[in-house]
């Protein structure tokens, strides 16, 4: 499809008669603007792009794409994604996932379609609550989060969603959130560009079940303080005038130092290509709650081999050596003899 | 060889001889059955098949859970069962004995490798006593010949190791058994040289199945050789299939007829995985297939591909069925075409992976949330396989359903001759997908409804992403006919309902009739779906010929319904439903058309014979 001209779109060619029924005050609607704000500079068609989701709050966000979708079942977004992008390699495909529909119910095709690095970009609602059932804990809620279904606090500690792509070998690995659009979209920007599957966490405010959940990280007066923006090949700094820096340890481990007290060569830089995914790790890692310093942006964009041009190449080879199937000269494969 | 060698005794000729094959899982009976079966098929033999094997790899070494045989029955005539019992069984060893004797017919040929019998493989097999040295085989003609030994002595010479050369014991019985029913030989030494690499493995393989059919004819241990004449077939080019590859091959065939790539999305399951492998070899017929993580991702790839445009086809076994219903749900609400291919296995849970049952046509037809009917096929024998796959998919693609097709592990395993089919005599299955705008809105613009139906066969327009326009959004929540849109008031649910029903539904009027075989003036009718066929038709025809009148009607529509089968079965006093399970297909004609139908149960994981089939509907007749 690559040869085909795409005429020139707007935003209002992404955007479906459908009304947005999510919740004022959702941080969706933040997502839903960013995306359909980027589209047009893509370069893309609406006609050639499929948006899957599976089911949750966010999983509506086909509905308002003017573009084919399918709103599936709960956690099956990316196998269906998958089906797609194998089938059509030359289709734009992305996902809409929650932290419930990708990381509880839908793990195990979030890490196979993360292994198999499928050409499909995934979004991620991290909101770390249940919305469209109305508030239970989710398995990126905190320990001991109160809930309708943990009343006395949950007992079991949270996913990182992050580590469990870099674990799955995502070959991309970003986060950002709803406040920032600009950034959003130089997100998901990169995440469209990647040739391979995209995994990009989305810190999303549930205002009625979770609403402030990581105002501390984001919010417009903490952000200088406690937003980590990485950028590749710069110095991982953070804080008024970068005052706040990440060190590696001897042992790996990385810690946020006071750069005047280990002078600026001790500082991290920022390799988003690195093959090793330790130090993303490491990074997706370094916070361990929504109170203290956490890093956004591409914590990991290499190459690697990708499965749906894979298969697909696979068959064109078939029929190179083989030829067009011939369906007689199959039913006489296993030796055929005459009766007379 | 054969024609440097005078035969003493004149073959004496047979109608039919059933033989079956039994030894340890690592003794290569399937295999030699296998052989077996090709070579009776070159040389022109009606056959049927049953390979039984444990579900273990290798269960323990000479125990009873660990054996593994292939029956074979090969015939002059047109046969469709592999026989009630074995005329011949070969037994490789004490447990193979143990676990197959009660099979063999009273006075049938027992022949067993005399060297296996030691007392530790006796032990083994939970013997206390050996069987070859006190009375307990006088109801048969036992033979012992000691293979192993025989083998070891054919093969030292090549240079085989003695662990090795035991190894071709298997080659051994091939051949005497060969000689005994005099079959070509070319056909299976051709065959070693093709399929053993190794020269030594291939050296080895062919002077073991000499000496086995030298042995044969030198000593006299077995009087004389029998034949079985070729049968009088119709006439045309034949091919030896199982039913999974008639199944991967109308699977194939139905992606050609339909102008569709064909996307298989499977996870590996006992007895099914025959067909991912199948379809796995064929790419360049379009063909892609993908190894999902589960069963779950395995239909919702293939549900992906269909919406894509693809021809969406997904492979299992009851387990994978149950892991499946969600999804196959979502293909009802999405109405999109799809393939599940169910090849039935005992249960419930694990049950018998490697044994065949029809435990699941309940499932098939009822087993979802909600109100969601689809359509379901059963294949009745292994070259059935082929066509019921062609119809099934014509099916989906026509009315954008989901569609289950039924077969089991007795077809998938199991081998007959099959006349080819003329290729330019099976039908155009292709369906357009839509390229246009097809409603105007209120304020006059042209716009694309993805629920606007076809008058009447009640399907929805087929958009593929890709096409300009046509940009629609689909999904699991109930819509609004027409438009699609999300709609969740009473009216449009309760009428959405009844349309998808009624879709499924209207599908009898696209359905051969059903029709009576044997005699239509009887007062008993046996009833049969699936794999039961080969043995109601054998049983039938045996009753029919001792003068008793019975009819008989199979189907491979099980939803919806042949519309004349109420009618049909009506007419006969008295309806008996032979089922391997216990009576899901009964319940359904009692319920649907209030008949006193009434079952035939067997739950034993293996076919009913036609013997078993003759006297129950004498029975049920009664």
């Amino acid at each position: 499809m690559s040869d085909t001209i795409v005429p020139l779109t707007t935003k209002k060619d992404w955007s479906s008669d459908q009304e947005v029924r999510w919740c004022p005050g959702c941080g969706d609607y933040g997502v839903l603007q960013a995306v359909q704000t980027l589209m047009p500079e893509l370069g893309v068609s609406p006609a050639n792009t499929v948006f899957v989701s599976g089911i949750g709050c966010s999983s509506r966000f086909p509905y308002y794409m003017n573009t084919y979708g399918i709103h599936s079942i709960h956690g099956r977004a990316p196998a269906i994604a998958t089906g797609v992008k194998t089938a059509r390699p030359d289709l734009d495909v992305w996902v809409i996932t929650g932290d419930g529909d990708a990381l509880s119910i839908g793990g195990n095709h979030l890490i196979h379609m993360l292994r198999r690095n499928v050409n499909i970009t995934l979004l991620l609602f991290n909101n770390r609550i249940y919305g469209l059932t109305k508030g239970q804990y989710s398995p990126t809620s905190e320990l001991g989060k109160v809930t309708k279904s943990t009343p006395l606090g949950s007992v079991d500690p949270p996913f990182n969603p992050l580590a469990v792509a870099l674990g799955a070998g995502a070959s991309f690995v970003a986060r950002t959130h709803d406040l920032d659009r600009k950034h959003m979209i130089e997100v998901f920007r990169a995440a469209h560009a990647h040739r391979g599957a995209s995994f990009v966490e989305i810190f999303q405010n549930c205002n009625v079940f979770n609403d402030g959940a990581f105002k501390d990280i984001v919010g417009r007066e903490q952000r200088e303080e406690m937003l980590i923006d990485l950028k590749h090949g710069e110095q991982v700094r953070f804080g008024a005038n970068g005052h706040l820096g990440v060190m590696a340890a001897p042992d790996g481990s990385l810690k946020i130092v006071e750069v005047a007290d280990v002078g600026e060569s001790a500082i991290l830089v920022h390799d988003k290509y690195r093959e090793n995914p330790g130090l993303a790790f490491a990074l997706a890692g370094l916070s361990h709650d929504d109170h203290s310093p956490t890093p956004f942006g591409i914590f990991r964009e290499v190459e690697s081999h990708e499965y749906a041009g894979a298969v697909s190449a696979q068959v064109a080879a078939a029929y190179e050596r083989q030829g067009p199937g011939d369906l007689g000269a199959l039913l006489r494969s296993n030796g055929t003899w005459m009766v007379e | 060889m054969t024609d440097t060698v005078k035969r003493v005794v004149e073959p004496e000729s047979l109608h039919h001889v059933v033989i079956r094959f039994a030894g340890d899982s690592g003794d290569g009976m399937q295999l030699t059955g296998d052989r077996f079966t090709s070579a009776s098929a070159l040389f022109g033999n009606d056959l049927a098949t049953l390979p039984e094997f444990p579900a273990e790899i290798r269960a323990p070494a000479g125990t009873v859970p660990g054996v593994s045989s292939f029956q074979v029955r090969i015939a002059d005539s047109d046969i469709t069962t592999p026989g009630d019992a074995p005329t011949v069984l070969v037994a490789m060893n004490p447990a193979a004995l143990k676990a197959d004797l009660d099979r063999l017919e009273k006075g049938g040929l027992l022949i067993v490798n005399s060297d296996a019998f030691t007392e530790r493989d006796l032990e083994k097999a939970g013997y206390t006593e050996n069987p070859l040295l006190d009375d307990s085989l006088r109801s048969y003609r036992l033979v012992e010949v000691p293979m192993t030994s025989l083998t070891k002595t054919a093969t030292i010479s090549l240079g085989v190791k003695a662990r090795d050369a035991e190894r071709s014991k298997n080659f051994f019985a091939l051949g005497l058994i060969s000689w005994l029913y005099t079959r070509p030989v070319e056909t299976t030494t051709k065959w070693i040289a093709e399929r053993f690499k190794d020269p030594l493995v291939r050296a080895s393989n062919e002077a073991a199945f000499k000496a086995g059919y030298h042995f044969g004819e030198t000593t006299e241990l077995i009087d004389h050789p029998f034949k079985v004449p070729p049968a009088n077939l119709r006439a045309g080019e034949y091919t030896n299939v199982t039913g999974n590859t008639a199944l991967a091959w109308g699977v194939i065939a139905a992606g050609q007829l339909a102008k569709l790539p064909i996307f298989l999305g499977s996870y590996p399951i006992t007895p099914a995985s025959d067909i991912l492998h199948e379809l796995s070899k064929h790419k360049h017929f379009g063909v892609r297939t993908v190894q999902a993580e589960d069963e779950i991702a395995a239909i919702g790839m293939a549900l992906g591909s269909a919406f894509a445009g693809h021809l969406g086809v997904t492979s299992t076994s009851g387990p994978g069925m149950a892991l499946k219903s969600e999804t196959i749900s979502l293909a009802i609400s999405l109405e999109l075409p799809l393939l599940i291919l169910d090849i039935q296995r005992g249960g419930p849970s694990t049950g018998l992976p490697t044994k065949t049952d029809a435990g699941d046509l309940q499932m098939a037809l009822y087993g979802r949330h909600g109100e969601s009917p689809l359509p379901v096929i059963a294949a009745y024998s292994p070259s059935h396989c082929f066509f019921a796959a062609i119809e099934a998919v014509r099916i989906a693609l026509k009315y954008r359903t989901p569609v289950i097709l039924l077969s089991d592990g007795y077809l998938a395993n199991g081998a007959e001759p099959w006349l080819l089919p003329n290729i330019d005599e099976l039908p155009d299955i292709s369906v357009p997908f839509a390229t246009e705008l097809n409603h105007v809105a209120e304020d006059g613009t042209n716009e694309f409804w993805p629920y606007l139906r076809d008058p009447e066969t009640l399907a929805r327009p087929w958009a593929i992403p890709g096409t300009p326009k046509l940009m629609h959004r689909i999904g699991g929540i109930e819509k609004e006919d027409g438009s699609g849109n999300i709609n969740y008031t009473p009216q449009n649910h309760q009428r959405m309902i009844h349309l998808r029903a009624e879709k499924i539904a209207g599908i009898a009027n696209d359905i051969p009739l059903a029709g009576i075989s044997g005699d239509e003036d009887a007062s008993t009718c046996v009833l049969g779906w699936g794999s039961t066929w080969g043995a109601i038709t054998e049983a039938v025809m045996r009753l029919r010929n001792d003068g008793t009148k019975v009819a008989s009607v199979h189907l491979t529509h099980l939803n919806p319904l042949p519309k004349n089968l109420g009618e049909i079965l009506r007419r006969f006093k008295t309806v008996l439903v032979p089922e391997l399970n216990s009576g899901q297909l009964c319940r359904l004609i009692r319920s649907e058309y209030l008949i006193d139908a009434r079952s035939i149960s067997k739950l034993q994981g293996i076919p009913f014979t036609a013997g078993e089939l003759v006297i129950a509907i004498k029975e049920g007749m009664s």
